[in-house]
């Protein structure tokens, strides 16, 4: 899980879109803490995430990464400090939750696809019944979606004749299809085969290419070099150190940020 | 030296499987005769077919008395099953007392019923929802006036009057049909993370589940009706539904949560990050893969409870089994050695019949709903 890829994609990334906002916060997380009952897995996050941010988040395994990605969605949930994501603070209100749910999409590690629908019945599912969006509509935009990360050959198959590097993709596919303002990724090549995380990759390059704002945990420094305009690296559940990545990889300030990039960078 | 370097120089095509031998021959050899004790066991089978089966067979058959036959013929020495008896009893056995030129009503139940209820079993029929509200909701309202009667010139039939299988199918398809809802939502409130509704539903389950069904429907006839005001009776029917089904929901529950306990937790958290409710994400997303998963634990239920419509003899329902043990004992005229025997395996025969077919059809919806999982 923790094995660190150096993948990149041979073709010079597009950056006319990527655009940072300097006055609209997407996400802002105060002092937050969490335990898994007597466990403190993260402690004192604050984070500021603006539109258009293409956030990584390094750190070794257990060190609390995809915890807190998962906190912005609310899939954990968070004891103390505040979670802000679009105007709307998390709160045990489900109707926010939902509401934020709506807005922020995830990719999961293990894909998450609904076994027991189509590939075009997991697109559709959410924007249906959660938007309320005809059926018919909402088919026209998953094959959108689907063409768009170069599957929509596949549309009427399931889940489980696809590869995992298709699967993965169509995950993407079905997040966006939601039309959310914001895409976390939860490690989302750490399960594929070498030669299937590329795929992926190019797909979430071409997202970022859009003006999406992201925050990705991954081990993929190539695509943090690519892409992301801030590296976040977390440690026994704290932000150890942020920065642009070329500083982040080429001048580390701090001792356990040093020793984790001589250990996965040779 | 040692010469380790290969490089395919061509790749080898891919070519159909070597053919199979075949044949009574080869297939006898490979199965019945592949060692010397799988020949001594061949050959011991063989004769222990031959030594039980033709009792078996003359017993049902080659000296039975036919549907046509008499009360002489099975009170002959070596006479077989007394079908005779089944035959000339057989109204008793489907209607129970239920009157004998009002046993068109009945009929007309049961015609309806497979004329809903098969189509809506069969996948390909079109209209499944008008089907369903037709067979849910308008069809026990359109029974139960037609066999209680009191309406439209119909004749009153007291439900104490009704019995045989018509009792029997009556408990069992209410029975599975309403224990079934209910034990999902058993099952979903057990998981609930709400303490009111989570302590409700585990009593509920670990009290009914831990009781026997004999007490159920006994406390529902001798308990109920001390809590009920002076004069007010609940019909025994009622009661024998009512117990037979919260039994079963208790049971179902179980069975609905070892389901949902093997859907990983990825699905429900990948429902929810799409912003689906919580009823939206397990009626779309978990269920339909938690239930397909224990379709042979459902069904088991299903099945345990057609056999269990027997016990409401406790209070004081005559269903197929105990009108034929009422025969049995009281039907003089038709008195011989197998008599009883013949009842009770005609009963089981029927028994047999609807319980297999429920067996049967679960391994059609196993198969049918597998595609999902097919890697």
């Amino acid at each position: 899980m923790s094995q660190v890829s150096e993948t990149t994609v041979d073709r010079p990334v597009d950056t006319s879109h990527m655009q940072v906002s300097s006055t609209n916060v997407a996400i802002e997380v105060i002092g937050m803490h969490k335990w898994y009952s007597d466990f403190h897995v993260l402690r004192d996050i604050n984070l500021k995430v603006m539109e258009g941010e293409r956030i990584v988040i390094a750190g070794p395994s257990g060190s609390g990464k995809s915890t807190l990605i998962r906190c912005i969605n609310r899939l954990e949930e968070h004891q103390e400090g505040q979670i802000i994501v679009n105007g709307t603070e998390l709160t045990a209100d489900l109707k926010r939750i939902d509401e934020v749910r709506r807005e922020v999409g995830m990719v999961f590690q293990h894909f998450n696809l609904f076994p027991h629908l189509t590939i075009l019945q997991n697109l559709t599912l959410a924007p249906i019944w959660v938007r309320g969006i005809p059926k018919a509509e909402a088919e026209e935009t998953a094959m959108h979606y689907l063409e768009r990360v170069k599957i929509p050959e596949q549309a009427l198959k399931f889940p489980g004749q696809l590869s995992g590097g298709q699967q993965q993709r169509v995950a993407i596919a079905r997040s966006l299809c939601m039309q959310p303002r914001i895409m976390l990724f939860d490690e989302p090549t750490s399960a594929l085969d070498p030669e299937m995380v590329k795929e992926v990759l190019e797909v979430m390059i071409s997202l970022a290419e859009d003006g999406m704002t992201m925050i990705c945990v991954t081990h993929e420094m190539g695509f943090a070099r690519q892409v992301a305009n801030r590296v976040i690296f977390m440690d026994q559940g704290q932000i150890i150190e942020q920065n642009e990545p070329e500083a982040f990889f080429s001048n580390p300030q701090h001792e356990r940020t040093k020793l984790f990039l001589s250990q996965i960078l040779h | 030296m040692t010469d380790i370097g290969f490089v395919r120089a061509d790749m080898v095509d891919a070519r159909p499987a070597p053919h199979r031998t075949s044949g009574a021959v080869a297939w006898a050899q490979k199965n019945l005769f592949a060692t010397p004790l799988d020949g001594v066991l061949t050959v011991l089978g063989a004769i222990f077919l031959l030594w039980i089966i033709p009792p078996i067979y003359n017993f049902f058959i080659g000296h039975a008395v036919g549907p046509a036959g008499t009360v002489e013929e099975c009170r002959m020495e070596n006479a077989g099953a007394c079908w005779a008896y089944i035959h000339s009893e057989m109204e008793f056995f489907i209607y129970g007392f239920y009157d004998i030129p009002e046993q068109w009503r009945p009929n007309i139940v049961f015609a309806l019923g497979a004329a809903l209820l098969i189509p809506l079993l069969m996948p390909k029929v079109p209209f499944k929802r008008t089907n369903a509200v037709l067979f849910l909701f308008v069809y026990p309202i359109v029974s139960y006036y037609l066999l209680a009667g009191g309406v439209f010139g119909l004749k009153p039939m007291p439900t104490e009057k009704w019995g045989g299988l018509l009792v029997t199918l009556i408990i069992s398809v209410v029975g599975i049909t309403l224990s079934f809802p209910i034990g999902i939502i058993l099952a979903l409130g057990r998981q609930s993370k709400m303490p009111v509704i989570k302590t409700l539903c585990i009593g509920f389950i670990e009290l009914v589940r831990a009781v026997p069904l004999i007490s159920v429907l006994f406390m529902a006839s001798i308990m109920l009706p001390l809590f009920m005001p002076q004069g007010m009776t609940i019909d025994k029917l009622l009661r024998a539904l009512v117990g037979v089904t919260l039994f079963t929901s208790a049971y179902m529950a179980e069975v609905v949560r070892g389901g949902l306990q093997a859907i990983p937790r990825g699905q429900y958290e990948a429902g929810a990050s799409l912003g689906l409710s919580y009823w939206q994400r397990m009626y779309f997303i978990i269920l339909p893969q938690a239930l397909k998963h224990v379709i042979p634990g459902i069904v088991n239920s299903f099945i345990a409870l057609f056999k269990d419509t027997s016990l409401v003899y406790i209070v004081g329902m005559k269903d197929l089994l105990e009108a034929v043990k009422t025969k049995n004992d009281t039907a003089l005229e038709w008195q011989s050695a197998n008599t009883a025997t013949t009842g009770y395996l005609f009963a089981a025969m029927v028994f047999w019949v609807f319980c297999f077919g429920m067996s049967r059809y679960s391994i059609y919806m196993e198969r049918r709903l597998n595609t999902g999982y097919k890697r």
